[in-house]
């Protein structure tokens, strides 16, 4: 919402209520601003999982991929089997200390912005595997944006999930500053424990 | 259960199945015990002449193991402590026959040593590796005795009892894919 300072302003009242000045600095703004939103809305609309289904998440996984649940209505329904065309890991199913690494390696991989469901509380907690081969909850070596409850959850609570960091998206806005923001989400990257090489 | 081999086991009523008649028959001195009961039939053989044993159940014609379901470890020392330590299960089918065994040998805790039966039946290779990732039981003459299930910065066997089950152990780092 951008308004203009000066009393004297003999504006428009655009389509929401915002008022368009004729200072240019303040149409910039507004342009900045409307920009920005956009590019909010499409980033949240348009994320695209890296599944890491290892166990019986796996299948609630399909199944909320499929035409019941259709996560497809959000734009999150483009499967891409390679961290470079990626944006969204949904850790589904439990994770080894033998798996770690791997995930890790592939996390890594992935293009900024990149956001992480933890599915199930096997990936979020080590779920009732609490033993000696079990990562006790992947936050110990990536950052987790959304945690879904449920052994398994249902596609459902993983749709609820994916609105969850949707809502997340947008309250972030969109940084026009990347060199910033990407610094911003590194720091949040160093910030998860390092258990890991 | 057949008629013709008709020798009965300390437990009244249960005779001994053809399988385990034919067994007694080539290799009485390599039986210690054998237990029939409810259609499980287990025989517990000295380690020795185990492949010997494997080939014979595996090509007499009225035996015909030819399905190699398992081979496992088993650690007794919280089960008898005055057991030998460690036991290799191997369950046999056949498919022709459609009859079991279950072979059993006990081997001691310094001294856990078998000769693998990977020239015997394929399948045994990964089983044997599983054994020796999980409790140590080294087979001797296996073609690629490497871990299976833990990771290959892993210490210590992890089902044996004696191990913390707690206890984990970090991998860091990607192992390197590799090929057999």
């Amino acid at each position: 919402m951008v308004k203009g300072e000066d009393d004297n302003v003999t504006g428009e009242h655009g389509l929401d209520g915002v008022v368009y000045t004729s200072k240019l600095s303040s149409l910039v703004e507004a342009l900045k601003e409307r920009t920005a939103q956009v590019a909010s809305w499409s980033r949240k609309s348009s994320l695209w999982p890296y599944t890491f289904g290892t166990a019986c998440c796996g299948i609630e996984l399909m199944a909320y991929m499929a035409s019941y649940t259709d996560a497809s209505r959000f734009g999150a329904e483009v499967v891409r089997f390679s961290p470079r065309q990626s944006d969204c890991m949904i850790v589904a199913g439990t994770i080894t200390d033998k798996q770690a690494p791997i995930l890790k390696k592939i996390y890594d991989q992935m293009l900024e912005p990149k956001y992480v469901i933890s599915m199930g509380v096997c990936a979020s907690s080590g779920g009732f595997y609490r033993a000696y081969h079990v990562v006790q909850g992947i936050d110990e070596f990536v950052p987790v944006d959304v945690y879904v409850a449920g052994c398994p959850p249902t596609p459902e609570a993983l749709l609820h999930g994916l609105i969850k960091l949707q809502e997340r998206i947008e309250r972030e806005g969109f940084d026009f500053n990347t060199r910033e923001r990407l610094n911003r989400r590194l720091a949040q990257t160093e910030a998860a424990p390092k258990n890991l090489g | 259960m057949t008629e013709e081999a008709g020798h009965v086991t300390e437990e009244a009523g249960h005779i001994e199945p053809k399988t385990i008649g034919k067994l007694r028959e080539r290799f009485a001195d390599q039986i210690v015990d054998v237990t029939v009961r409810e259609g499980d039939d287990a025989v517990t053989v000295r380690r020795e002449r185990i492949v010997e044993i494997c080939t014979f159940l595996r090509d007499d014609p009225d035996l015909l193991f030819n399905y190699f379901i398992d081979v496992c470890g088993v650690d007794y020392s919280e089960f008898d402590p005055d057991m030998p330590r460690y036991g290799v299960i191997y369950h046999l089918y056949s498919l022709g026959h459609n009859h079991r065994i279950r072979l059993r040998v006990l081997l001691d805790e310094d001294d856990a040593k078998i000769d693998t039966v990977t020239g015997v039946w394929k399948g045994a290779n990964w089983f044997e590796r599983e054994a020796f990732d999980l409790y140590g039981i080294e087979f001797t003459g296996h073609p690629f005795l490497r871990r299976i299930l833990t990771h290959h910065q892993f210490v210590g066997h992890a089902l044996r009892k004696d191990y913390d089950h707690g206890k984990r152990q970090l991998c860091t780092e990607v192992w390197d894919l590799e090929f057999e």
